[in-house]
């Protein structure tokens, strides 16, 4: 038992978070206060506008808290200014969005080597790992089509492989299902079954589809802002922390 | 390594809407061309101001140039001190058969003149035989191009300021030492003139329009010039010294609201198209904006995003720049040759494709400027959240 096995990669503490539209303030989360542990798999549902998306952009580290504390591997992100927190998202973080955010303009190849970029790695060992991550998800004979010429699935498949390139803890996808059809999310979903359980990552995902939801280890509702319950679905480590 | 992708993707972003791009790059061809030109002919202005020699003053009437001086000026003025030489310049003033077939003719003493404009360069031969022939002329090779003269042609003129049918034998070409030299002149011997004037009309004889002054020491020209206008003080026709610069840009100066009028010209055309950049750059920028909060999500600074949209903005413009600066030379020599010898030295100089070139430069970054600093400023969740 190391000390990865006793803290919890993500410490969420007292996060609230409003938006001003119109001059109005809108409270989107109050209070929020909860641990995922390494390599769990979390599932947040809630209704539209329940806050949802919101808590994933502040665990990602692309949006900040108005209060609060939020724990990342030990680092206190909210503390952290725009050049280090990119630093940080760059190698801690990895990003599956619904809509797949691939560059247009860039291959399947180009688009997973994106995020090495920003590392010291040579180019032969950058081809190594895009080759490796885009043979791990099954397209390894698409590595010169781009987006364009790439089904849904496979584009967020590229994506995924984009995600887990800089190999970072913690992975964040949000509806990575909801722009594709049955057949393509039940591949999706087996490739970040895959991400966690056999490369150990934690998967911090945002979904409206149950079916999605099953896949993580547990779920945790939200409901106006609040944290309404968590469903522990194979009695893994997912604590709500009652203050 | 990084530099290469980053140049990989700016290039082909640039490249993404090709009918647009397409368009915003010919818009900057057309103003680089129009921007080149426009300076090529106000350069053209000048060329007479800046093919002048230090070593050359020209006395004139104090009162205008349009009146005369005794030719015995020549004398006196000859023998002020630092004077090399000197020789009447006569504007004749003439046309070749149609009155649009305007050039400039000149009459000048021959082997004084030639001696103090060592940038026209004769073959020997011809200029003895110029120098023997009273009728004879010296051409310089545009003029000779633009109407097909050769060596022994006889040049018709139709005199308007010295009336009458003037005839004139070609007998040498000149051609110019340097691109600036101007080779779209005919010079005659002003002797030939004087004497002709005398016998048609006599009071019009032994009047010279213009003295050129070869002076030894260039240093000295602004006291020479006060000597020889000194020595006319109070006479009939009191001359007006100055070095043969300021003549030339004292022409410009006549002219000079229209030199202003193409310079703001060619100006508001760049103008025009840094507005047309800017309006590419900021819908290119917008419909992107996904794409930037995407590649900041990822860990990318918005110094890397803005700099993306500036690259990209500066490609576009060094594009059409560098094709706009390619079609200059040849527009630029079809225009000359539709303008014949009104401008008699037409060339794109270095100082204009440098104009050129800095003209795209400021476009490509200004144009990005905006647009670069929105999408560097951009929240992501909101750039995320953005359509395209």
């Amino acid at each position: 038992m190391n000390d990865r096995d006793v803290q919890p990669l993500i410490s969420v503490r007292h996060v609230s978070k409003s938006y001003r539209r119109g001059g109005q303030i809108v409270p989107v989360l109050h209070d929020i206060t909860f641990d995922v542990q390494y390599r769990d798999f979390l599932g947040l549902m809630g209704p539209s506008g329940s806050g949802k998306s919101t808590l994933l952009n502040l665990i990602a580290g692309i949006d900040k808290p108005d209060s609060g504390e939020l724990f990342i591997d030990g680092v206190d992100i909210t503390k952290l200014d725009e050049g280090a927190l990119a630093d940080w998202r760059a190698g801690s973080v990895g990003f599956v969005f619904q809509f797949y955010n691939l560059m247009p303009v860039l291959t399947a190849f180009e688009n997973v080597e994106l995020p090495l970029m920003l590392t010291p790695l040579t180019r032969r060992e950058r081809h190594e790992h895009v080759t490796a991550a885009l043979g791990l998800v099954g397209l390894a004979d698409r590595m010169e089509h781009y987006p364009s010429e790439l089904s849904g699935g496979q584009q967020q498949r590229v994506a995924i492989a984009r995600a887990m390139i800089a190999d970072p803890k913690l992975i964040v996808a949000d509806e990575p299902t909801g722009d594709l059809d049955r057949q393509s999310a039940q591949e999706v979903l087996t490739l970040m079954d895959r991400l966690n359980i056999e490369l150990g990552k934690t998967i911090v995902m945002v979904t409206h589809d149950r079916r999605a939801a099953d896949r993580a280890h547990a779920i945790m509702y939200l409901d106006k802002g609040e944290l309404a319950r968590a469903e522990d679905i194979h009695e893994q480590s997912v604590r709500e922390v009652r203050s | 390594m990084l530099a290469v992708q980053f140049l990989k993707l700016i290039l082909r972003n640039a490249l993404r809407h090709k009918l647009r791009t397409g368009l915003t790059v010919l818009g900057l061809i057309v103003a680089i061309l129009a921007f080149g030109l426009l300076q090529t002919i106000v350069d053209a202005w000048y060329a007479g101001a800046n093919a002048a020699a230090p070593n050359r003053l020209i006395t004139r009437n104090a009162i205008s140039l349009v009146f005369p001086m005794p030719l015995h000026y020549r004398e006196k003025i000859r023998a002020v001190p630092n004077v090399r030489s000197v020789t009447p310049f006569n504007w004749f003033g003439g046309y070749y058969q149609d009155p649009k077939n305007f050039f400039a003719q000149f009459g000048v003493d021959p082997l004084p003149f030639l001696a103090m404009y060592p940038e026209y360069r004769v073959p020997e031969d011809e200029v003895r035989a110029f120098e023997r022939d009273r009728k004879g002329a010296l051409i310089g090779r545009k003029l000779a191009d633009t109407y097909g003269f050769k060596i022994g042609d006889t040049i018709p003129l139709q005199g308007t300021i010295y009336p009458g049918t003037w005839s004139f034998t070609v007998r040498g070409i000149y051609d110019g030492a340097e691109a600036k030299t101007d080779t779209a002149q005919m010079l005659f011997h002003w002797d030939f003139l004087n004497e002709t004037m005398k016998q048609r009309i006599p009071r019009r004889g032994d009047q010279v329009g213009v003295f050129v002054v070869q002076v030894s020491d260039p240093q000295r020209s602004a006291e020479t010039a006060q000597a020889i206008d000194a020595l006319f003080k109070n006479s009939l026709a009191e001359t007006l010294t100055e070095t043969e610069k300021a003549f030339q840009l004292g022409f410009v100066a006549m002219t000079e609201a229209i030199v202003v009028a193409i310079r703001i010209v060619s100006f508001v055309v760049i103008f025009i198209i840094l507005a047309v950049m800017a309006n590419t750059m900021a819908m290119t920028a917008r419909e992107r904006t996904p794409e930037y909060a995407t590649l900041k999500a990822l860990g990318f600074s918005p110094a890397y995003v803005a700099m993306l949209i500036l690259g990209e903005s500066i490609a576009i413009a060094l594009i059409g720049a560098a094709a706009g600066i390619l079609l200059t030379f040849p527009v630029g020599e079809w225009f000359a040759s539709k303008m014949g010898t009104l401008f008699p030295v037409f060339e794109v100089s270095r100082s204009t494709i440098a104009l050129q070139i800095a003209c795209a430069m400021v476009v490509g970054i200004v144009a990005a400027l905006l647009p670069g600093r929105s999408a560097a400023r951009v929240r992501i969740v909101e750039g995320l959240r953005a359509i395209g």
